[in-house]
């Protein structure tokens, strides 16, 4: 059994997590709940009904200055002028060769740009951020913010009893609400692939916050590790497992994040490799894998080609509560990442068959209004 | 019949020469939901501390080595089709493999039942 390190760090709703029987585990520095009930109720629980995530430990940064979307332009490869106010999108830090430091949410919150980051890399993001920005430029890390998501297809209606108007919004849609007298920044976002909600409050207010919000039968507490089974189905990369250093967005299939201005403009950290990979391809390309038999592929497990040599690696694997079987991402030579292509994996000294298969591998179910563009 | 378990949460049930091994209520706890097991074959010869099988919750794999020598007399076939059996029932239907003990001394040191659960308090 893991010990629990006292260097770690406590989230705010620590001893919430604790009394409803969460089973606390170390990630990114914080003691976590890893489960409640199990990993496989809470995915499905979230799947069919609503689910409340503690995501406290990611990092709520805002930022403030003169051309505050321009100076980010310079690190995030996303069109942010044309991002309206209330919007997000999601887009990456990138390093001056291309390479991915973090992958992020970017809101435009009127004059100021609010980005949430990764738990495990917000520290090295800041110091990022602090050299590579102009002096001009504001960014307060918001530590006094808790962040809880309320995931599934009946989070609309529970949120919306609790904070109404939360259900005029849209998908990668914010704003300011109010609920007992207490501001919360709310987003229709998440990463489990269903409709859903991220809400940014202080951390004195976020304990009586999860108790309104679990009062509702309808919601119940999920652990991080039906939080990765979840986003694994929805075929999204996670830092540090999916997506690295050196890993750049084209390789990890994340094109869509790169603006059409920015394609035709250039002028962000790595463009010219990213702009050469975007006409030319790259060598590598992340692929989702439906895989035989019962048995999990995990992390670091080698990908082959017929003839045996080594041509990608799993770099996320697991079994698919929602299909009943193993999936996993990984990453392969770019000519053998198409649809219908049969991999071999080799895991522990055993080998296994997989297909490569479109992402997501359970559709999403967000809540796009009819016109409106993420 | 007698029941003994090791400090891995294994528990083996001995009758006469042969033992049948599992893991333990609180191991399948730790774990939580299991979507795959491995159990080894018939006629496969074991020695104490050999990986004998393998076991996969959703979040981890796991070996289960073999808390005593002998050769393999059946694994549970049931838990191919269900490996949710060692969620259920661990201490019974979810057993993992029957072998024939070739060093019956290898039972010394083990825990009986009162002090494995015992100890397991402690943890």
């Amino acid at each position: 059994m893991t010990e629990i390190n006292d260097n770690l760090a406590k989230l705010p709703l620590d001893s919430w997590h604790r009394s409803r029987g969460g089973r606390m585990v170390p990630f990114a520095g914080y003691e976590m709940p890893v489960q409640f009930e199990g990993i496989m109720a809470e995915h499905l629980w979230v799947r069919e009904h609503a689910g409340l995530f503690d995501v406290s430990h990611m990092g709520q940064l805002l930022f403030h200055g003169p051309d505050i979307d321009r100076a980010l332009e310079t690190l995030l490869p996303g069109d942010l002028l044309a991002l309206n106010d209330g919007r997000l999108r999601y887009s990456m830090l990138l390093a001056e060769d291309g390479g991915i430091i973090d992958d992020l949410m970017a809101t435009r919150r009127g004059e100021h740009f609010y980005l949430v980051v990764n738990g495990a890399t917000k520290h090295g993001d800041i110091e990022q951020f602090e050299k590579r920005l102009p002096r001009t430029i504001v960014m307060d890390h918001m530590r006094e913010q808790a962040l809880l998501a309320l995931q599934g297809p009946e989070a609309v209606v529970v949120l919306d009893t609790v904070v109404p108007g939360v259900s005029e919004l849209s998908f990668m849609q914010a704003g300011l609400f109010h609920w007992n007298g207490r501001p919360l920044w709310i987003s229709r976002s998440g990463y489990t692939g269903e409709d859903g909600f991220e809400i940014s409050v202080a951390g004195r207010d976020v304990e009586t916050l999860a108790d309104a919000l679990t009062a509702d039968e309808r919601v119940k507490p999920i652990g991080l590790g039906a939080r990765d089974s979840l986003r694994l189905e929805a075929g999204l990369p996670l830092y540090g497992h999916d997506l690295d250093g050196t890993t750049t967005p084209i390789m990890a299939g994340l094109n869509f994040a790169i603006g059409k201005r920015r394609r035709a403009e250039g002028g962000f950290a790595g463009s010219l490799r990213i702009m050469a990979e975007l006409d030319n391809g790259s060598a590598l390309k992340r692929v989702g894998l439906m895989v035989e038999g019962r048995q999990p592929v995990r992390e670091g497990a080698l990908i082959l080609d017929a003839e045996g040599s080594e041509i990608g690696r799993i770099t996320s694997g697991g079994h698919s509560p929602s299909l009943g079987r193993p999936i996993a991402m990984g990453y392969v030579a770019s000519d053998r990442a198409e649809t219908g292509t049969v991999l071999t994996i080799e895991q522990r000294g055993k080998l296994f068959q997989a297909t490569v298969a479109p992402m997501p591998f359970v559709p999403h179910r967000y809540h796009r209004k009819q016109g409106a563009t993420a | 019949m007698s029941l003994y378990f090791t400090k891995d949460h294994e528990w083996i049930r001995v009758d006469g020469d042969v033992a049948t091994v599992g893991i333990s209520n609180h191991a399948q706890e730790a774990l939580g939901d299991i979507v795959f097991a491995e159990v080894p074959d018939a006629g496969k010869s074991l020695s104490k501390g050999d990986d004998a099988a393998v076991v996969e919750s959703v979040k981890a794999a796991s070996d289960v080595y073999a808390p005593v020598g002998g050769e393999v007399i059946e694994g549970n076939s049931a838990l191919a089709d269900d490996p949710s059996l060692i969620n259920r029932d661990p201490e019974g239907e979810g057993w993992f493999f029957k072998l024939r003990l070739a060093n019956t001394n290898e039972l010394d040191g083990l825990m009986d039942e009162a002090a494995y659960r015992e100890w397991v308090k402690t943890l």
